[in-house]
């Protein structure tokens, strides 16, 4: 059975223009031990598949569908349910890890507060805990650092942090919400590395929800490219990048300079990222598709098997190339 | 013909400590330290570096913001310090800019209109209504925007949209040089590619010289004909941008080269990324020596006794490190495009 | 820009017609503020309470320096309301028609506020705009000039004023416009900074744009927000300043009047059973403050959408 079973997940929010359709209909699995990608830009509704997962939609939205993590429904349970069934099996880490820290408070009662409440651990026990936890994510002279403010780190530093107050709980489940965007690149690797350590050592699953696809082939054995609310091909990260049978991400592969190869032009996918408010009727990404075909912009493709990977394209895809 | 020449450029900085009264000496910190480097007319120079590596102080002691406190920036053979009001004021017509944050560089009250416009109205306000909106129409036009959507407001557009808009206001003037911050960083991936290709198309259409100022390598690649590496304020190396790439002979530029993943699995599972430790030391107390030693993989005892100069050790490949040597972190055959993808 | 962009859509496809009219973020405010039933219903008594001030004179065949000596002998028993003899707020206690002072009450209390405002919003904003964008010492020097009127006693100050010269409206005017924009430069010196760091005034810099166009086009019509905000709630402050001012018995002169002085009088006459005195002139205070803040709050939520 799967870790993490999300099952035609719908999520959708009231807005002042009318309701907004963030997810649509969207079904990923994540076993246990397992990393999967989720990719997408701005407007593709993968931070709100993560935020549903982890019951922390905003007041005007809803979700509908279906989240089993390890076999127990997790829509429609009560807000106390719900936040021990999640402080036990699932955290997250986000983007920028300063809207998580509180400014006010020192790291270590942050972090001791977490134990204390959802383990009931003494707090000496729980203090012992922290280090350990911060030497796991290699912070040096963890034992001092837990009595500094969260300013008074560097970025890459106050992400190590996020990531040792996620793993308190020895979650089975991480979910990375873009968490090296905000980085630089040699720090980013070292986070990369990270959390490839932290997923051997302690065996965690992780969702890495990234729009940089360089770190999606580093890291991930199975992708979900997402847009406009809606899976556009899912598979094993590498059938995925060898052969991308989807017009966007082909688009997508193509879009970006590499450095391992010299380009004179890049192919770009023209026009902009979707509306959420008003998507067509069919295909989300119609008006920008090279590809597409004339009942595209009204007949939502399904997500069918082609070779090894998953996509929801009317196209042919032998032709998609 | 050398349009800029940056000789030995300083930019210190008085930073006052925390607390501290008003007579207090404040402390110096270097953001920029003996900058050398040309730009030659209708080129593209690339500026590397991670957050704090003086790239953006750079840029802006070039476009005359923020004062030099040493060395020389020749604006066509004359030095920016020493130039008249008159050629000051040329100089801020000839050089403009592109911002990071497309919809923060736009000032929100203002039509797009207004906002293109601008540079034209300060710079020539002699020129009519009429000429000006002219003007402002082919200029959107080139820059793939509606002319009709002259009124509109900066939050009607998207990212990218928004980038175009900042992309015509830096033209409007027929500028000799645009120096671009960070142009592409804040914008989704499937609109990065667009910026870049119309920054190329124009750069070619209109002769400009242009200084691309990004942390990520493989887009700098892309744009530039020569990159130039920045660390904590120096600079690291200097080459042809695919020769930097290829054969980067700095341990610094080796580290970066090697932290950005490929998107391509294969490629990626089969190549050594040795990730470089550490964090970037504080400004204000840069090591001694070369400020890169205290990451360095190759760091000896003697990299602490004195700045290593900026060697030509290959015609047009500068690097500064004397134990420099040719590692290329990208294992596999370059410039071989065997077909990426699909 | 979820909202935006369909229109710049629609725009595209009907591509080289005439300029398409853009939605500014004024516009959008306006919008906004015209969902908030709250504030358009207090917007609605305001301009009742300004058309009583304009026209409530022509109603009343009483002027409000006649007295009505008919009543004079007997105003507790038949100085109240009354459609017969059209007093229809009633005398007050030297037997003038309480209708016509309530008029000219709201005409002054109103006009103080809005000049208080009026001169806060100018003069701070621009004192404000300056200090900030300059900075440096011109910024050090210009902030202590507000700090140290601010620590002046003002109320102190003003009563000395009013008593050592003579007691007019126009030194009523000179003493509010003199402590008014102090608060407001230092809001407007806050935002200020923060607008001075955005790319855009950057980007004007770097074009090359001068100092006082930057300040003009670039600062302040991003400051007016806030100043707007503030200055409706400015408003009413105003108003009670003045009252308080008046309760005290140094504001306007008779026979001209305010709300302050008309409350006053209608307390004092508390013990002489004659409660619309007090009633009429503390209704009206009452409603335009509350109309004021509503209104106040209204524009807050229009203007800054993010902080709902």
């Amino acid at each position: 059975m799967a870790l993490l079973d999300v099952d035609n997940l719908a999520v959708s929010f009231r807005t002042a223009d009318g309701i907004v359709n963030a997810v649509n209909g969207l079904s990923i699995s994540v076993d246990g031990g397992e990393t999967l990608a989720i990719v997408g830009e701005s407007g593709s509704g993968k931070s709100q598949t993560a935020f549903a997962v982890m019951g922390l939609l905003a007041r005007n939205g809803s979700a509908s569908g279906s989240i089993k993590l390890d076999g127990t429904e997790l829509l429609g349970l009560s807000q106390a349910e719900l936040n021990r069934k999640r402080a036990e099996q699932v955290a997250m880490i986000f983007q920028d890890p300063m809207t998580s820290l509180n400014p006010y408070l020192r790291v270590g009662d942050q972090m001791v507060e977490v134990l204390t409440l959802h383990k009931g651990m003494s707090k000496r026990a729980a203090l012992k805990e922290c280090v350990a936890m911060l030497e796991a994510v290699r912070i040096p002279d963890a034992r001092g650092r837990l009595s500094m403010y969260p300013h008074e780190f560097s970025g890459g530093m106050r992400q190590r942090i996020m990531i040792a107050m996620a793993l308190l709980c020895h979650p089975r489940l991480l979910i990375a919400d873009e968490p090296t965007t905000a980085l630089d690149v040699t720090v980013q690797a070292q986070i990369m590395e990270l959390l490839a350590d932290i997923r051997r050592d302690f065996g965690t699953a992780m969702i890495l929800i990234t729009h940089d696809l360089g770190i999606v082939a580093d890291t991930c054995e199975r992708t979900v490219v997402m847009y406009g609310g809606r899976v556009m091909e899912q598979g094993a990260t590498a059938d995925l990048f060898a052969r991308p049978s989807h017009p966007y991400t082909l688009g997508l592969l193509k879009a970006v300079p590499r450095l391992d190869v010299d380009q004179d032009e890049l192919e770009t996918i023209p026009g902009d990222p979707p509306d959420m408010s008003r998507l067509p009727k069919g295909c989300p990404f119609t008006p920008r598709c090279a590809f597409r075909l004339e009942q595209c912009a009204d007949v939502q493709p399904d997500l069918l098997p082609w070779q090894n990977v998953l996509r929801a394209c009317h196209a042919d895809p032998e032709k998609v190339k | 013909m050398t349009l800029l020449q940056v000789r030995d450029l300083d930019v210190t900085f008085d930073v006052m400590p925390r607390g501290a009264w008003p007579w207090t000496k404040p402390n110096k910190l270097q953001a920029v330290s003996r900058m050398n480097f040309d730009l030659e007319e209708g080129q593209t120079l690339g500026v590397v570096g991670e957050s704090g590596s003086g790239k953006s102080t750079l840029a802006r002691a070039i476009i005359g913001t923020v004062e030099a406190t040493g060395g020389q920036i020749l604006w066509d053979g004359t030095d920016l310090r020493t130039m008249s009001a008159r050629d000051r004021r040329a100089h801020r017509r000839e050089v403009q800019m592109i911002f990071q944050d497309p919809l923060a560089a736009l000032n929100p009250r203002m039509t797009v209109g207004e906002i293109i416009a601008e540079p034209l109205t300060t710079h020539q306000p002699d020129v009519s209504k009429k000429e000006t909106r002219k003007k402002v129409g082919e200029m959107m036009e080139r820059v793939g925007l509606l002319p009709n959507l002259v009124n509109r407001y900066p939050h009607e557009f998207s990212g990218g949209q928004c980038q175009r808009i900042g992309i015509a206001r830096a033209l409007i003037l027929d500028p000799r040089l645009v120096i671009c911050d960070e142009p592409v960083s804040a914008l989704d991936v499937s609109v990065q590619a667009q910026v870049v290709n119309l920054l190329k198309r124009l750069q070619r259409e209109m002769g400009l010289s242009m200084i691309f100022i990004a942390h990520d390598l493989s887009v700098v690649k892309h744009i530039s004909d020569r990159t130039l590496v920045m660390y904590l304020g120096r600079q690291m190396e200097q080459a042809e941008a695919r020769e930097l790439v290829r054969a980067p002979r700095h341990p610094y530029t080796q580290a970066l080269i090697s932290s950005v993943p490929i998107p391509d699995p294969v490629r990626e599972a089969a190549r050594e990324r040795p990730v470089l430790e550490g964090e970037l030391p504080s400004p204000l107390d840069p090591p001694s020596g070369c400020v890169f030693r205290t990451r360095c993989p190759k760091a000896r005892p003697d990299c602490a006794r004195a700045r290593p100069p900026l060697d030509e050790v290959e015609p047009g490949h500068l690097v500064a490190c004397p134990y420099q040597e040719v590692i290329s972190p990208l294992d596999t055959p370059l410039s071989e495009p065997a077909e990426p993808v699909g | 820009m979820l909202a935006g962009r369909p229109a710049v859509e629609a725009a595209e496809q009907a591509a080289h017609m005439e300029p398409v009219k853009g939605r500014s973020l004024w516009q959008d405010a306006r919008t906004r503020f015209f969902h908030n039933k709250a504030a358009v219903a207090s917007m609605v008594i305001l301009v009742l309470v300004g058309l009583f001030a304009a026209f409530g004179q022509f109603v009343t065949p009483w002027s409000n320096e006649e007295i009505d000596w008919a009543l004079l002998g007997s105003i507790p028993e038949q100085g109240g309301p009354s459609w017969e003899n059209r007093h229809y707020f009633g005398v007050d206690e030297t037997g003038r028609d309480l209708y016509a002072r309530v008029v000219q009450g709201t005409r002054i209390s109103l006009m103080v506020g809005i000049v208080g405002a009026l001169i806060s919003v100018v003069v701070g904003t621009a004192w404000g705009a300056i200090a900030g964008y300059v900075g440096g010492r011109v910024d050090t020097i210009m902030m202590r000039i507000v700090d140290l009127m601010m620590s002046i006693p003002y109320m102190f100050v003003l009563i000395l004023l009013l008593v050592v010269f003579e007691r007019s409206i126009f030194m009523l005017f000179i003493g509010i416009g003199l402590i008014s924009w102090l608060d407001m430069a230092r809001i407007a010196r806050g935002q200020t900074l923060s607008i001075k760091n955005k790319e855009f005034v950057e980007a004007a810099i770097a074009t090359g744009v001068s100092t006082p166009r930057i300040i003009a086009r670039h600062i302040v019509p991003n400051l007016l927000g806030v100043v707007i905000v503030y200055a409706t709630l400015l408003v009413p402050q105003m108003i009670i300043f003045e009252s308080f001012i008046s309760f005290l018995g140094l504001g306007v002169q008779e026979p001209s009047t305010s709300w302050g002085a008309l409350i006053n009088m209608g307390a004092d006459n508390m013990r002489n059973q004659t409660p619309w005195m007090l009633g009429f002139p503390l209704a009206f205070f009452v409603v335009t403050l509350f109309a004021f803040f509503f209104i106040g709050d209204g524009l807050r939520d229009a203007l800054d959408p993010k902080d709902r």
